[in-house]
């Protein structure tokens, strides 16, 4: 299939070079003309030569949009360092140009939750990081008392006498 | 206005600033929103408690300002996404009634549009309305635009070579959803008949849905030429 990708930093660059080597076209676009060689981190070719395509400019220009090959693209994905960028452009490729498979990476757990609620798909890397962490945490402190963790959340207004 | 309002401005810029600065006088309930420390800290010496350090797309940020009790929320940062985003939870989420956008480049209005964050405010389309009205020869100047109700009001100057001109307004058959409204003929208004007749030089309001905007100029406008 066809995936546009906006903001090629680290998440990306690597999602986009993963997407090409499994054979789909691969589109990115990113204000900034120096992520190109972020792209091509341990390619053996250039970016273009593999098949995948570039072009500079924002997810807000419609005409960057284009270049892109939105009106083409089967999936989007919003990976720029903005939550809210990614929150407008990914409402934009899925109201103005239909795409059928929108996914905005949004850092802040609440705002995910909500736009998620509201029908944007969102991955939140924080999100995923807090349940990790949690269950590590949980596991050390399970293996140091050699006790089940308390049952049920903790009435922390009042456990402490 | 009569009534006091709880307004939250996200962004203490100039803007954001004098805002919370007029309606205070005026009576309102207001908390500024700023996310630049520095700013936050030379903006809080004027307006103290009325302003809290943070950013307003948090959600949490907004739910300590009282947004669940706001009447209106103005978003008027130097970031469009802000701004839309800002406004777009504030309606949606909050059930706020009233919201207002500052668009910063006008080539972002349409993303404003899409996702309901209406009205907006553009210092650039501002002063752009105020050059057409300074330059008459621009020929058509907007005067109101209620996009929603696809709705506008126009100002024409009649071309001396225009089509319409010395003709009776009943003679023009005009297109249908158009109206003249008033003619501003040696500084003097009227409302025009359809006996009327029209000279060139004459201003002329307009209503029309903005589809007909360019038949109606057909009329106005000078002969042969369509702006």
């Amino acid at each position: 299939m066809f995936i546009l990708i906006v903001g090629v930093g680290r998440v990306g660059s690597a999602l986009a070079r993963t997407m090409l080597r499994e054979g789909h076209e691969v589109s990115c676009l990113d204000e900034d003309p120096e992520s190109h060689a972020r792209l091509e981190i341990g390619l053996e070719k250039p970016w273009e030569d593999l098949g995948g395509q570039f072009t500079v400019g924002t997810g807000l220009e419609i005409e960057a949009l284009r270049a892109a090959g939105i009106e083409r693209a089967d999936a989007f994905v919003a990976s720029t360092d903005g939550d809210n960028t990614n929150i407008v452009i990914a409402q934009i490729a899925k109201r103005r140009f239909g795409v059928p498979t929108v996914i905005a990476r949004v850092l802040d757990p609440f705002r995910a939750e909500w736009y998620e609620a509201q029908g944007v798909h969102t991955i939140c890397p924080t999100r995923v990081a807090i349940d990790m962490l949690e269950q590590e945490v949980r596991a050390a402190a399970k293996r140091v008392a050699g006790i089940a963790p308390p049952e049920g959340p903790v009435d922390f207004e009042h456990d402490e006498v | 206005m009569a009534d006091r309002m709880y307004v939250i401005i996200a962004g203490a810029g100039k803007v954001g600033w004098n805002l919370a600065r007029e309606l205070l006088e005026k009576g309102h309930e207001v908390t500024l929103i700023e996310e630049d420390r520095d700013r936050y800290a030379t903006v809080e010496q004027e307006l103290e408690h009325n302003i809290q350090y943070g950013d307003a797309s948090e959600l949490w940020v907004l739910e300590r300002a009282g947004i669940e009790r706001a009447d209106m929320v103005i978003a008027v940062t130097g970031d469009d996404e802000d701004n839309i985003l800002i406004c777009q939870v504030a309606k949606e989420k909050y059930g706020v009634d009233r919201i207002i956008a500052r668009v910063n480049n006008p080539r972002n209005r349409e993303h404003f549009d899409l996702l309901g964050v209406s009205p907006v405010v553009s210092a650039t389309d501002l002063i752009l309305r105020l050059i057409e009205h300074e330059v008459p020869e621009y020929g058509l100047v907007h005067l109101l635009d209620l996009a929603e109700e696809r709705l506008e009001i126009i100002e024409m100057l009649l071309a001396d070579d225009a089509p319409a001109a010395g003709k009776r307004v009943g003679d023009l058959d005009l297109p249908a959803g158009t109206l003249l409204i008033s003619v501003l003929r040696d500084r003097e208004g009227f409302v025009p008949t359809a006996d009327t007749v029209l000279q060139a030089g004459d201003e002329i309001l307009a209503v029309l849905d903005p589809k007909l905007e360019e038949d109606l100029t057909a009329y106005f406008g000078p002969a042969g030429e369509r702006r």
